[in-house]
C-alpha cells in the first residue's frame, strides 16, 4: 500500500528523529539511560549523529557551546531522574545568557509518574524556572507538535532553552506522523518590529549628544547584528564599549570600541560611562557586574534601551529612550536615520568625545606588571592571541582567566567568544569546547581554563581523544580558585579559605592517560614555542601553564561601588 | 499598592506552575491568587492581587508574566472600573443562646448560613475584601473555629472584555 508522504504511522521515538530532521538539526549531544532506550534505539537504527560525552552535564554545556558559535539551536537528550537533573547547571547557563536549546529529556512512564518510581524526577517542574518553556508530553499524539513549537520557541525572540519531558511509553506508542507546518500559540508571537516613532526619538537624542556611548551586549551577537552594529560606529564616529557577552561584535582593534565595562572593565571604559550623556544599551541586561553602585550608574547620562525583551526595560536601570523590539530591526531603522545626516557632520560632532577616550585609553591602558621567572597570566593570553588562527573561537571557564581573556585576547568576529556570563558555571569550559568544536570542525577551538574549573569537568579530555576534537586547551594553573582567593586576598584578610589546592594531580599524565598530548610551560622563554606547538597540533591537546599564585585581575570595582572607583593595575607595558 | 490582574492562560498542564514559579522565581509579593475555567473551553482566567510599591514594580510583574508562553493577555482591574468579589465561608462558634445575634449580624451583611449543628454555624459571605473583613471582625466575639477565602476575582465594567482589551 501507497503511503501517503508526510502522513505516516511512526512509533514516539521515530518522530522524534523525524522531527530533528525537520528541523535541520545536525547533532544530538546526549547520554543514554532507561528512560531514553527506546529513543537510543531508534537513534541507532537511523544512525542519526550523536556525540556521547562522558556526563549529562557536559552534553547541555556541549550543546549550548554549539549553539553559541553557530547561532543554531543547540539539542541535547538524557534519560529521566539523574540524567535530567544532570542537566541542570548547563540548561541554567544557557538561560541566562539566552541560548537557544532545545532539551529532550525522558521521564518514566505514566501510570508510573508521581510514584516516586526508580529514577523519576519531577523535570519539568524542576526547569520551570530556568526554561523559557516546558514540557510533560505524555500522549504521542502530541509529540510532533510539541517538538515544533519547543524549536519555534528556543529560536525565535529573546532565545532561551525549552525542554521536552517526553514519558517512556510515548517511545514506543505508535501515531500518524506528520509534522506541523506552522506553530499557533496564542500567548506566544515574539515582537520583531517595535515603534518606528521610538527610533526616532532615539535617532533624535543622538543628534542632541554630544558624548554618546553604545553599550553592546551580548544581543547584538545572538541577533548577528554586528555588521549594522559597525556600520552605526562607523557612521558617526560614536565610541562603543561593551559587555562580556558582547565581545566579537566589534573588533578589539575598531578605533571606536573601548573594550569591557563593569567589574573587571577597562579606565577608558568605565570613565565613559560617568562622563557620557546619553548611553544607548544594544541587546544588554544592564547586570550588576556591569552597573556597580547602581544609583551612581551613568548618572549624567540619557540612557536609551534597545532589546527585544520589554521585561528588560527598566529591570534593572530605568530607561528615558526604549525601542523595544528585534535589534535587526532597530539597528536597521537606526542607521537609516542616521544617514539622513551626512557621515562628516556625525564624525565632527562626536570625533573630540571620542578622542577624549582615546587620551583615558593612553592613559590607563590595560597593562600588568612582568615578574622574573614567571609566566603571567595576561602575557598567555595576549600570545594566544598573536599566535591563533584569524578566525579561532576562544572558550573559556570561569574565573580569573575568564577576565583575563577578555581584557587581553584580541576578538575580531562576532560569535568567536564563548563564555559563560549570566550564571558564571565553573566547569563551562571543556565541555562547551567540544560542543563549538563538532560546530565548527574546520576552525580553531582555544580553550582556557583554570586549575579549578577544568577540574570540575576534566573527565572530558577522553572525550576529547575519543571522538578526535582537535580542541587546544589550555590550563593557568596558580594552584588557587583565583577569583575567589582574589576576594580573600583583598576583602577577607587573606584567610584563603578552601581556595589553595595543591593538588598532586598531575594534568599533563592526566591528559596522556586520556589520549590526551600533555604540555607543559614555567618559564616566560619557552611560552611563545610552547604556545605555538600547542596550536600546531594536530589533535587534542592540554598546555598547563604555570602562573603566579596571587595574581589579580585588574582594574577591579569592588561590588557595590562607583564604576570610576577602579582599583587599578600594574601598567608595566 | 494592590493591582488586580486578570490573566487569561492557556489551560494546558504545568500551566499554574509556571506562573506560580514565576511569581516566586521574580519576588513579587501576591495578595491572592484563583484560577478558573471561563467562557472559551481552552482558557483558564487567573485573578492575581499583587502587592506592589510603585509603577515600575506593577510594569515589571506584567512584562515578566507576559513572557510566559501560555500567559494570552494580562490587563490591569482598577477599582473603579470593574466589580471585585471574593466568597468566604466561616465557621463561627454559636452557642444556641447567642444563634439569634449572629443571624442579626448575617442578615445585615446580607450574607447566608448555609450549615447549623449544635455549637457552629457555618456563613457563606461573597463581596469586596472590606467587607468580609467587617464580618470577620464582628464574628471574632463569638469565637471564629474557621475562615475560608477564595480570593479576589474581578471582571471590568461595561460592555468590554478582558481578551479584547
Amino acid at each position: 500500500m501507497e503511503r501517503q508522504e508526510g502522513k505516516r504511522p511512526l512509533n514516539g521515538a521515530e518522530i522524534v528523529i523525524e522531527c530533528l530532521k525537520k528541523e535541520k538539526v545536525e547533532f544530538v549531544f546526549g547520554y543514554p539511560g532507561g528512560a531514553v532506550l527506546p529513543l537510543y534505539d531508534a537513534l541507532y537504527l537511523d544512525g542519526f549523529p550523536h556525540i556521547l560525552p562522558k556526563h549529562e552535564q557536559t552534553a547541555a554545556h556541549a550543546a549550548d557551546g554549539y549553539a553559541r558559535a553557530t547561532g543554531r539551536t543547540g539539542v541535547c537528550l538524557a534519560t529521566s531522574g539523574p540524567g535530567a537533573t544532570n542537566l541542570i547547571t548547563g540548561i541554567a547557563t544557557a538561560y541566562m545568557d539566552s541560548v537557544p536549546m532545545v532539551i529532550i529529556t525522558g521521564q518514566v512512564i505514566v501510570p508510573l509518574i508521581g510514584r516516586d518510581s526508580f529514577q523519576e524526577a519531577d523535570t519539568s517542574g524542576i526547569t520551570t524556572p530556568i526554561t523559557k518553556h516546558n514540557y510533560l508530553v505524555k500522549d504521542v499524539a502530541h509529540l510532533a507538535r510539541t517538538l515544533k513549537e519547543a524549536f519555534f520557541i528556543a529560536g525565535s525572540g529573546r532565545p532561551g532553552p525549552v525542554l521536552v519531558d517526553i514519558a517512556r511509553d510515548v517511545f514506543v506508542a505508535v501515531t500518524e506522523f506528520e509534522y506541523p507546518e506552522t506553530v499557533c500559540l496564542k500567548g506566544y508571537t515574539p515582537l520583531t518590529v517595535g515603534s518606528e516613532d521610538s527610533v526616532a526619538a532615539l535617532s533624535a537624542a543622538l543628534q542632541a549628544a554630544a558624548k554618546p556611548l553604545f553599550f553592546i551586549g551580548g544581543g547584538v551577537n545572538l541577533s548577528d547584528t554586528s555588521p549594522l552594529m559597525r556600520e552605526i560606529l562607523d557612521y558617526t564616529g560614536a565610541p562603543a564599549v561593551t559587555s562580556l557577552m558582547g565581545y566579537g561584535c566589534v573588533a578589539n582593534d575598531d578605533p571606536h570600541f573601548f573594550g569591557m565595562i563593569g567589574m573587571h572593565g577597562t579606565y577608558a571604559g568605565n570613565l565613559s560611562t560617568k562622563a557620557a550623556d546619553l548611553l544607548i544599551g544594544c541587546g544588554v541586561r544592564f547586570d550588576d557586574r556591569v552597573t556597580g553602585l547602581l544609583e551612581d550608574f551613568a548618572t549624567k547620562a540619557k540612557i536609551a534601551h534597545m532589546d527585544i525583551d520589554p521585561a528588560e526595560i527598566n529591570k534593572n536601570v530605568v530607561a528615558d529612550l526604549k525601542v523595544v523590539g528585534d535589534l535587526r530591526w532597530s539597528l536597521q531603522s537606526l542607521l537609516r536615520r542616521l544617514k539622513e545626516i551626512p557621515r562628516e557632520k556625525w564624525r565632527e560632532r562626536f570625533d573630540p568625545w571620542r578622542n577624549q577616550m582615546e587620551g583615558w585609553r593612553q592613559e590607563q591602558p590595560l597593562g600588568f606588571t612582568q615578574r622574573n621567572n614567571y609566566v603571567m597570566p595576561q602575557a598567555v593570553i595576549g600570545e594566544l592571541s598573536r599566535l591563533a588562527d584569524r578566525d579561532a573561537v576562544l572558550v573559556t571557564d570561569v574565573g580569573q582567566h575568564q577576565m583575563w581573556a577578555a581584557q587581553f585576547f584580541s576578538f575580531k568576529n562576532p560569535r568567536t567568544f564563548v563564555t559563560s556570563g549570566g550564571l558564571g558555571t565553573m566547569g563551562f569550559g571543556l565541555p562547551a569546547a567540544i560542543g563549538v568544536q563538532i560546530g565548527c570542525p574546520g576552525r580553531q577551538v582555544v580553550c582556557v581554563s583554570g586549575d579549578g574549573g577544568f577540574m570540575m569537568n576534566c573527565q572530558e579530555l577522553s572525550t576529547l581523544a575519543d571522538l578526535s576534537l582537535p580542541v587546544k586547551l589550555f590550563i593557568l594553573n596558580n594552584r588557587y580558585l583565583g577569583m575567589v582567593a582574589q576576594w580573600q586576598r583583598n576583602f577577607f584578610g587573606g584567610r584563603y579559605a578552601c581556595s589553595y589546592i595543591p593538588t598532586k594531580t598531575d594534568f599533563v599524565r592526566l591528559a596522556e592517560s586520556m589520549g590526551v598530548r600533555g604540555l607543559r610551560v614555567s618559564s616566560p622563554a619557552l611560552l611563545p614555542e610552547t604556545l605555538r606547538e600547542a596550536l600546531d597540533c594536530d589533535g587534542p591537546v592540554l598546555t598547563e601553564i604555570i602562573i603566579p599564585e596571587d595574581e589579580d585581575v585588574l582594574p577591579m570595582v569592588p561590588a557595590g561601588a562607583r564604576l570610576d572607583q577602579m582599583i587599578l593595575g600594574g601598567l608595566s607595558r | 499598592m494592590k493591582y488586580t490582574l486578570a490573566v487569561l492562560v492557556e489551560d494546558k498542564p504545568g500551566v499554574l506552575t509556571h506562573v506560580s514559579a514565576l511569581i516566586s522565581r521574580r519576588a513579587f509579593n501576591i495578595v491572592s491568587i484563583a484560577a478558573g475555567y471561563t467562557e472559551e473551553p481552552d482558557i483558564t482566567r487567573i485573578t492575581l492581587v499583587v502587592d506592589v510599591d510603585d509603577q515600575y514594580e506593577l510594569d515589571q510583574v506584567v512584562h515578566q508574566l507576559s513572557k510566559l508562553i501560555d500567559v494570552i493577555k494580562i490587563t490591569v482591574l482598577n477599582d473603579g472600573e470593574s466589580v471585585q468579589r471574593e466568597l468566604a465561608m466561616i465557621k463561627a462558634a454559636s452557642p444556641p443562646e447567642r444563634r439569634a445575634e449572629i443571624i442579626n449580624l448575617v442578615n445585615i451583611f446580607r450574607a447566608h448560613v448555609v450549615d447549623v449543628n449544635k455549637d457552629t454555624m457555618i456563613i457563606e459571605l461573597s463581596g469586596e475584601e472590606s467587607k468580609i473583613d467587617a464580618l470577620c471582625e464582628l464574628l471574632r466575639e463569638y469565637g471564629i473555629k474557621e475562615i475560608v477565602r477564595t480570593g479576589k476575582i474581578a471582571v471590568g465594567r461595561g460592555a468590554g472584555t478582558a481578551k479584547e482589551s
